[in-house]
């Protein structure tokens, strides 16, 4: 655990080493990029760029937490996305979600024990025209109704498993699993 | 990429060449012509790769496209969307000497048959559907293939901002500048003069595509009146839910983006210029970078602009995800690194702005409406449009329509002619009953609203509004109540929180509504009585958030609401008074029950519910328990005879 904290806080000090003599609008591109590199931003990250910035830590978690990019807490090796724009809500995203926070026990915003499914809602994903969409990963899933649910991530599952969980998301073939 | 360094200068040249026309003679004619793509040396295969495609599965099938035109004598190339969306994935092929033929739901299995085409000129039963031909002079058509420009979709669209998306590849400045791009900026830094370009888009009468509808000349000539240096920023931060065209026009034909952003600095006589993007749009801001690099080499941006003493220098800014943001002095903080909270205004931006610089700040689609203003002059562009709604706007279709996707339109159309001529109506069997336009911020407009002309007075005058152009189908399978709460919670979420009428309003704006849609065995206490108390109280609550918010965000945040009460009034009263969705949507007033003579108790039912609210023995009718019920509607999914009903 020890070693781990320090192994982050060492890619933290690179990023802010590209970024020396940086002012206060280099914050939210530091926050981006460390996120980018970490998946999440820890404590220690937010107290590095607080102390590079000569900041008070209080107005970098204010604003970290301000924007919705920002996450808190790691991603799950499938982070699975829902659209919740205006076309997918018409079309019926809202009990997608509620099929996928069944499926996977979770809400939105958490991730699983297991570490495989994080699930987080996505005010658009820009892909009204294909509604409702939910995002695996890299992976687009178009018109997906809360039926297809269990299917959908049971396939990630089957894939973790063959893979001894594996800790990147592989592409699976949407047209097949949405015939 | 493809460019070595040689070609590089030649291309910069010729560029230059082009805009300046200096060159001239059959050489530039021909390198216009080569690169317009008016005909092909050897076949090619353009792919629909904007984000909506590559997720519609375009990706995979690029992928295998390239396995497959490896070594042969074909070009693949990657444009942006052409709008279409219900049709994705795009591929259009063109061989030598004949028009460009487009094709629609292109799959993975099509890629041979593309091919043989592409190579062979072969037709095939095998290949994907046509979607039309483009009309070419001088290249000879297809027989029996349709025209694209007289598909229904198309048709009666009039495209000058979407003009060249999904023609044009987005990372070739090259063939931007052959079809245009650019030569209105060229001309404008020849004549230098600032001034009289703000009063071409003020006689044009350009305003802001962005949601508030401001004059864009007259913005301009505000920030003129304070001493410089000025700051220029690009608002690309394309929050409201349902609005996809800043990032179709940035992915499809970034040039214009670009030129219509330096005519717009150069205007202002800004020599910094920010471009203020999504980070949830990677694609675009891809496209965006290659294409200010590609500017740069050429001199178009940077320093010494065509030889003249200009200088532009842009910057992206990637956005974090927040719907505030769209507010100018939001956006301004947060670009400054703070939390994206508005200021009262006066001071307003033109005055003191990005680190207290006048600063100007248009949208995406503004900015890709000035090429082409200038480039028709003001008063032909201005001739498009009615009233003091001038020039074309372009809509994100979606929803219950046939056809979805990107639509451009004169202002002052009937909004009928977008739903129902170009979007071809709500699907078989159903009935058209809202559409909402104009986001978190626009309202629901009932069947009657149809005929309303599409600008800004008039969407304003019905409770709605233009926004960023939004615009979302619904029919009688959707429920207003649950639209009403869907854009309250959005709202609710994304309030800054700094003034009260806002963040605390919208919450009690939220909780009545879900008092609305809450059935009766979760209500305890008072929850009745409150639930009337809130519904007497809503449209006074309303009216206090317009009154004293802060910034348009909150003033506008009942919009949604208000037009659903307005025109959809029956509807909440069914709610409040009978506790009932007529939509069959709110699942708390849902009564669900199992039909005994369908039922075959083979118990899918008994598992698929989350609640344990079936009961029943196997082979036997099954029951529901209407206090456990959660109206969730898995039984139903589940059910193999049907025999699930909802009253």
């Amino acid at each position: 655990m020890a070693q781990h904290t320090l192994a982050r806080a060492s890619s933290v000090e690179n990023i802010l080493a590209r970024h020396s003599g940086a002012g206060r609008d280099h914050l939210i591109p530091l926050l981006q990029e460390i996120q980018e590199a970490e998946g999440f931003l820890s404590r220690v990250a937010l107290r590095l760029v607080a102390a590079h910035l000569h900041l008070p830590e209080s107005k970098v978690y204010g604003v970290a937490t301000f924007y919705n990019q920002f996450r808190f807490q790691a991603r799950g090796s499938f982070p699975i996305a829902v659209c919740r724009g205006t076309a997918c809500h018409v079309k019926g995203s809202a009990s997608v979600l509620a099929a996928l926070e069944r499926e996977l026990r979770i809400a939105a915003g958490g991730t699983t024990r297991d570490g495989l499914f994080s699930l987080e809602v996505v005010a658009c994903i820009g892909a009204c025209g294909l509604a409702p969409v939910i995002a695996v990963g890299d992976d687009y899933h178009a018109g997906v109704t809360p039926s297809q649910v269990p299917g959908i991530v049971d396939r990630y599952r089957r894939q973790a498993q063959e893979q001894g969980r594996a800790l990147e998301p592989v592409a699976v073939d949407a047209e097949e699993m949405l015939a | 990429m493809k460019d070595a360094t040689g070609r590089q200068q030649v291309g910069r040249l010729l560029v230059q060449e082009a805009l300046l026309g200096t060159g001239g003679g059959l050489a530039l004619q021909d390198w216009r012509r080569r690169h317009r793509r008016e005909d092909v040396q050897r076949p090619v295969i353009l792919v629909g790769a904007g984000t909506c495609g590559l997720s519609a599965g375009a990706d995979k099938l690029l992928a295998r496209l390239r396995d497959a035109c490896a070594g042969k004598d074909v070009d693949l190339v990657e444009v942006g969307c052409i709008g279409l969306c219900s049709e994705e994935p795009l591929v259009d092929v063109q061989r030598p000497g004949r028009c460009r033929v487009g094709f629609r739901q292109v799959g993975a299995g099509h890629v041979e048959a593309l091919l043989a085409l592409a190579l062979e000129g072969r037709w095939s039963d095998v290949l994907p559907p046509v979607l039309g031909q483009f009309r070419q002079e001088g290249l000879a058509p297809w027989e029996d293939q349709p025209w694209l420009d007289e598909h229904a979709f198309f048709a009666p669209q009039t495209r000058l901002v979407l003009a060249d998306c999904g023609l044009v590849d987005p990372d070739s400045i090259e063939e931007a500048v052959a079809r245009g791009s650019w030569s209105a900026f060229a001309r404008l830094v020849k004549q230098h003069a600032p001034e009289r370009v703000v009063a071409e888009v003020e006689e044009a009468g350009l305003r802001g595509r962005g949601g508030g509808g401001f004059p864009t000349g007259r913005k301009w000539r505000l920030a003129r009146e304070h001493a410089g240096p000025r700051v220029f920023i690009c608002n690309a931060d394309e929050g409201d839910p349902g609005a996809f065209m800043d990032r179709a026009v940035i992915e499809g034909d970034p040039h214009r983006v670009l030129e219509g952003l330096a005519i717009a600095a150069h205007a202002i006589e800004a020599e910094e210029a920010w471009i203020y993007i999504r980070a949830e749009y990677p694609l675009a801001i891809r496209r965006l970078e290659r294409a200010i690099a590609q500017a740069r080499d050429c001199g178009l941006l940077g320093e010494r602009i065509l030889g003249s003493g200009m200088r532009i220098d842009v910057r992206l800014k990637r956005g974090a995800g927040a719907f505030v943001c769209g507010e100018e002095t939001a956006l301004i903080h947060s670009i400054e690194g703070r939390r994206g909270m508005p200021r009262p205004r006066p001071p307003y931006p033109v005055e003191q702005g990005l680190f207290g610089r006048p600063t100007v700040i248009n949208n995406v689609e503004t900015l890709a409406n000035l090429p082409a203003l200038f480039r028709l002059g003001a008063k032909a562009w201005r001739a498009l449009g009615a009233g003091e709604s001038r020039g074309t706007k372009v809509f994100a279709l979606s929803g219950r329509v046939r056809r979805t996707g990107l639509v451009e339109v004169a202002m002052g159309a009937p909004l009928r002619l977008i739903v129902e001529e170009i979007g071809g109506g709500v699907p078989e069997g159903h009935r058209f009953k809202a559409a909402q336009i104009g986001g978190p911020s626009g309202g629901c407009l009932p069947a009657k609203g149809l005929d309303l002309p599409v600008d800004y007075e008039s969407l304003r005058g019905a409770g709605a509004m233009m926004g960023s152009g939004g615009l979302v189908v619904m029919d009688e399978r959707t429920c207003m109540v649950d639209v009403a709460r869907f854009f309250m919670d959005f709202i609710q979420k994304e309030s800054c929180g700094k003034c009260i009428p806002c963040r605390e309003g919208t919450r009690q704006l939220l909780a009545i509504l879900d008092g609305m849609s809450r059935g009766r065995r979760r209500e305890e206490g008072h929850g009745a009585l409150e639930r009337f108390q809130g519904v007497m109280g809503l449209e006074r609550l309303a009216g206090v958030i317009q009154d004293a918010s802060l910034c348009g965000l909150g003033q506008s945040a009942p919009n949604p609401v208000l037009s659903v009460l307005r025109h959809f009034r029956a509807e909440v009263e069914t709610h409040v008074y009978e506790r009932r969705c007529p939509a069959r949507v709110c699942p708390d007033l849902l009564l669900f029950r199992i039909e005994e003579e369908l039922c075959t108790g083979c118990t899918a039912c008994v598992k698929a519910c989350p609640a344990g609210a079936i009961v029943g023995s196997r082979k036997a009718p099954h029951h529901i328990i209407a206090e456990s019920c959660t109206g969730c509607g898995s039984c139903q999914l589940r059910c193999p005879k049907g025999a699930i009903q909802v009253d």
